[in-house]
């Protein structure tokens, strides 16, 4: 019965997405205030019945309820209720479900945070977020139906995947999903700018705070996905540019290039398609992504190959939304207009700059990632793009896009001078330079790409402090307190992200430049030394967990006779899914981590170990994690406050 | 309306070109290497009459298919009817019962037609090894001169016997 209800539920909530999507348009086109104020309660009403329908489903979960075919898909008695209740995005149907139900609470958080925007625009913005819904329900509804029955019940279920049974799979997916989605705000916006025809300083500041909190998950979402790559997986990498993890790269690095942009539009009028034409791509790409992950075309799932319906049906509303949004976009831009003109050496040139080099990276990613499907589809063979071919593009694509980084923040709007920014930042450089050679050399290691590596991590943090120190000096008079004050906090977010960037940096180079990886044979109580550690294996025992059983092996680690600690990594066995997994057991640390993996079990108790020392791979995500703070500290200035409200009660927009 | 502004929508189509066709690829299709080399060749019992053996090389100077299958595969049923079909059209098949046993292959034989010239079995799957089989059902095409000209991994398909091996066939005869 409450599988029924969840399916009735989506039906109903389909049939508010329809009249959310449709019915306020034709009121906006004919100004009609009546068929307007449907927007609001027929988004609320589907938020609503998709919960409801998302409640269900969770409940079938919960109850161990092997009659509907999804929850035996994915689900296992055995498995312990916090995974029961994340396994229902553990496969294809509950995945669109959560899709949807994000893209639900997105709109409801529009219907009630966006009060400041003009009615008409408001009611535009929810439309186009509805007719969003209407595909992927239909979606849902014809082609991946999570409520279906399974009849006669299976006995239990097929079980999650033991790669996913980790607290990583509870918040990743969500936490991800509110970021992908999230930049569906942004092209509602760019969207109703475009049919309402007028673009200025008011719409990027509206866009801004919403585009800013979708990057600001989408950040931590890659990055909790990262760390757990590398703890689950076993071998230690933290990225492995898989067409999965590309599909969720591609809308940050847009995503990245449209805050910048909007900060352009917003300050200074200027860059106006361009930033319409980006809200449009984040949001395509992060469709894009849903269809490559989904359609099986590139990380195959054989069934879904010889079943091509589901990919067709993604693909015929990827052209709805996306040719019909770039129709627009080629119709209606040069209303739009192109906005203020500046000077070539200016703020508005660097981060013209940042936004081509950062649009050209996502390029490079979507063709390396779809350029075995190109190679296939002309008949030219079968081949993979793997990290060779992404290390070296992207890297070299991205590098100058960090030199500029520096400068830009620097530089005036509307004019600067080349001698007036290379005397700002003659001292970044000199220390950037000197400290990039100084502390390879120091750690007994100088490679060209470990010079590259932490001169742009360096030099981010130099000009970050110059920057800083320039708007301190332009503070005023008062005391420093006061001048701190007088700082915006978009400006104090906008260094402490750049600063992230460059501890991200530095956490790469020195992963790459100096991990070192052991594959060996050890038996009981054999001791390794590797860097200054010693491994001593201490053998292997049994132990059990709810629903597997594992050997479970001891390492005790010291460094010149002191004990540093004792580590257990597991091999795990899953007989639901007759699987073996490896947990890799790590000791965390500021510097670096130690990390073991258990390999296979040989004669008379030892064991293929796999030993890594990852110096400052923790600084990967931490650098992410101060992004993401950066992009928060952004929001709570007080401009998209107060101010908003009084150009929306002056009127500044109404029609 | 200035044309550079189409130049979005003019990438993105050509990018939907490709994603269309990409969904009637398989990813996970690869070429066997195989394919352009001789087959290996075998020895070994024939099904139903252990007295007699099968061998590859006296095909020689025939064009001939080789079916890998087993009674366990339940792949393999689906694909039995067409199989036999083929039979009835005078399609040279000839069989390899991969890791099976003599009582099961023949059963299944026995219940759904026997649709090959003449089976060689491959009990403890050595002679699959030498193909590359990673699942059953495989099916080779061998041309007069003992190499193999294609490989269909999984089930034949009423489009791949159609669109491929029919005229493949036809082609390798001349």
């Amino acid at each position: 019965m409450i599988p029924e209800i969840g399916h009735f539920s989506l039906i109903l909530a389909f049939c508010f997405a329809l009249v959310q999507g449709i019915l306020p348009l034709a009121g906006v086109a004919k100004n009609n205030q009546a068929l307007m104020g449907f927007a609001m309660p027929a988004a609320r009403a589907q938020f609503i019945f998709i919960s409801i329908s998302f409640l269900c489903l969770e409940y079938a979960f919960f109850t161990n309820d092997f009659s509907v075919l999804y929850v035996a898909a994915t689900s296992n008695s055995h498995l312990p209720v916090a995974y029961r209740l994340a396994a229902i995005w553990g496969g294809h149907e509950g995945s669109m479900l959560l899709w949807v139900s994000i893209l639900a609470v997105w709109t409801m958080a529009v219907t009630f945070f966006a009060k400041e925007l003009p009615y008409s625009f408001r009611t535009t913005l929810v439309a186009v977020m509805g007719l969003v819904s209407v595909g992927f329900l239909m979606f849902i509804l014809f082609t991946s139906n999570p409520f279906e029955r399974l009849i006669p019940a299976a006995l239990d279920g097929r079980d999650l995947n033991p790669l996913l049974q980790d607290p990583g799979m509870v918040f990743h997916p969500p936490v991800l999903y509110m970021g992908y989605v999230g930049f569906s705000v942004a092209f509602a916006f760019a969207i109703a700018a475009l049919i309402d025809g007028r673009l200025d300083v008011t719409w990027a500041r509206w866009t801004r705070p919403w585009t800013t909190v979708a990057w600001v998950f989408l950040t931590l979402g890659i990055a909790f996905g990262s760390r757990w790559a590398y703890y689950e997986l076993g071998w230690g990498g933290w990225w492995f540019w898989d067409a999965v993890e590309n599909a969720s790269f591609m809308p940050w690095l847009v995503g990245t290039a449209l805050i910048h942009s909007l900060a352009v539009t917003e300050k200074r009028d200027a860059f106006k398609a361009w930033t319409v034409l980006l809200s449009i791509c984040a949001f395509s790409l992060s469709l894009l992504g849903t269809f490559l992950v989904r359609s099986g075309v590139l990380t195959s799932v054989h069934a879904f190959a010889t079943d091509p319906s589901r990919g067709l049906f993604i693909l015929l509303f990827l052209i709805v939304v996306i040719g019909g949004a770039l129709l627009l976009f080629a119709l209606r831009a040069p209303s739009v207009g192109l906005g203020e003109r500046f000077d070539p050496v200016s703020r508005e040139s660097f981060l013209l700059a940042n936004n081509v080099v950062l649009v050209a990276a996502a390029a490079s990613v979507l063709l390396g990632t779809l350029y075995p499907l190109l190679v296939d589809a002309l008949g030219m063979g079968k081949i993979s793009v793997g990290p060779p071919y992404f290390d070296v593009v992207f890297v070299a694509i991205m590098a100058p896009g960090i030199f500029l980084m520096g400068i830009g923040p620097i530089a005036r709007w509307k004019k600067s001078t080349v001698p007036e920014l290379a005397t700002k930042l003659r001292w970044a450089f000199g220390i950037s330079v000197v400290s990039a050679l100084l502390v390879p050399s120091m750690l007994g290691k100088l490679t060209p790409m470990l010079f590259v590596g932490l001169f742009m991590a360096f030099w981010v943090i130099s000009s970050v402090f110059t920057a800083f120190q320039i708007r301190l000096s332009q503070a005023g008079s008062g005391d420093l307190s006061s001048k701190l004050k007088s700082i915006t906090p978009a400006f104090y977010g906008m260094l402490l992200a750049h600063f992230g960037l460059a501890v991200f940096i530095i956490g790469v180079a020195m992963v790459k430049g100096y991990e070192s990886e052991q594959d060996i044979t050890m038996q009981v109580g054999e001791t390794v030394k590797i860097k200054g550690f010693d491994f001593r294996f201490d053998g292997a025992k049994p132990v059990s967990g709810p629903n597997y059983h594992a050997q479970q092996g001891t390492f005790y680690i010291s460094k010149n006779g002191n004990a540093v600690t004792t580590l257990t990594p597991e091999k795990r066995f899953y007989p639901v899914q007759q699987a073996t997994m490896t947990e890799a057991s790590i000791d965390v640390g500021i510097t670096g981590d130690l990390y073991i993996s258990l390999g296979e079990q040989l004669e008379a108790g030892a064991w293929s170990v796999r030993i890594y020392i990852k110096p400052f791979v923790q600084w990967i995500w931490l650098g992410s994690i101060l992004m993401a703070l950066g992009g928060v500290l952004t929001l709570v200035d007080k401009r998209y406050r107060s101010s908003n409200n009084k150009l929306a009660q002056a009127g500044a927009y109404e029609a | 309306m200035k044309l550079k502004l189409l130049i979005p929508l003019a990438l993105f189509f050509i990018v939907v070109g490709f994603l269309f066709k990409g969904l009637y690829l398989d990813p996970r299709e690869v070429p066997s290497p195989l394919v352009g080399k001789p087959a290996p060749a075998f020895t070994a019992p024939v099904l139903g009459d252990a007295s007699k053996s099968f061998s590859a090389a006296d095909l020689k100077g025939k064009v001939w298919m080789l079916n890998m299958w087993a009674s366990w595969c339940a792949a393999c049923k689906d694909e039995h009817p067409l199989l036999v079909e083929m039979k009835q059209h005078g399609v040279p098949l000839y069989g390899l019962a991969y890791k099976d046993t003599e009582a099961d292959a023949q059963d299944v034989l026995k219940q759904m037609g026997d649709p090959y010239i003449s089976t060689a079995t491959d009990a403890n799957g050595k002679i699959g090894i030498d193909y590359g089989v990673y699942g059953v059902p495989e099916t080779y095409i061998i041309d007069k001169a003992g190499v193999i000209r294609y490989k269909q991994i999984g089930p034949i398909t009423p489009a791949a016997l159609r669109d491929k091996i029919l005229p493949l066939l036809k082609e390798l005869e001349k």
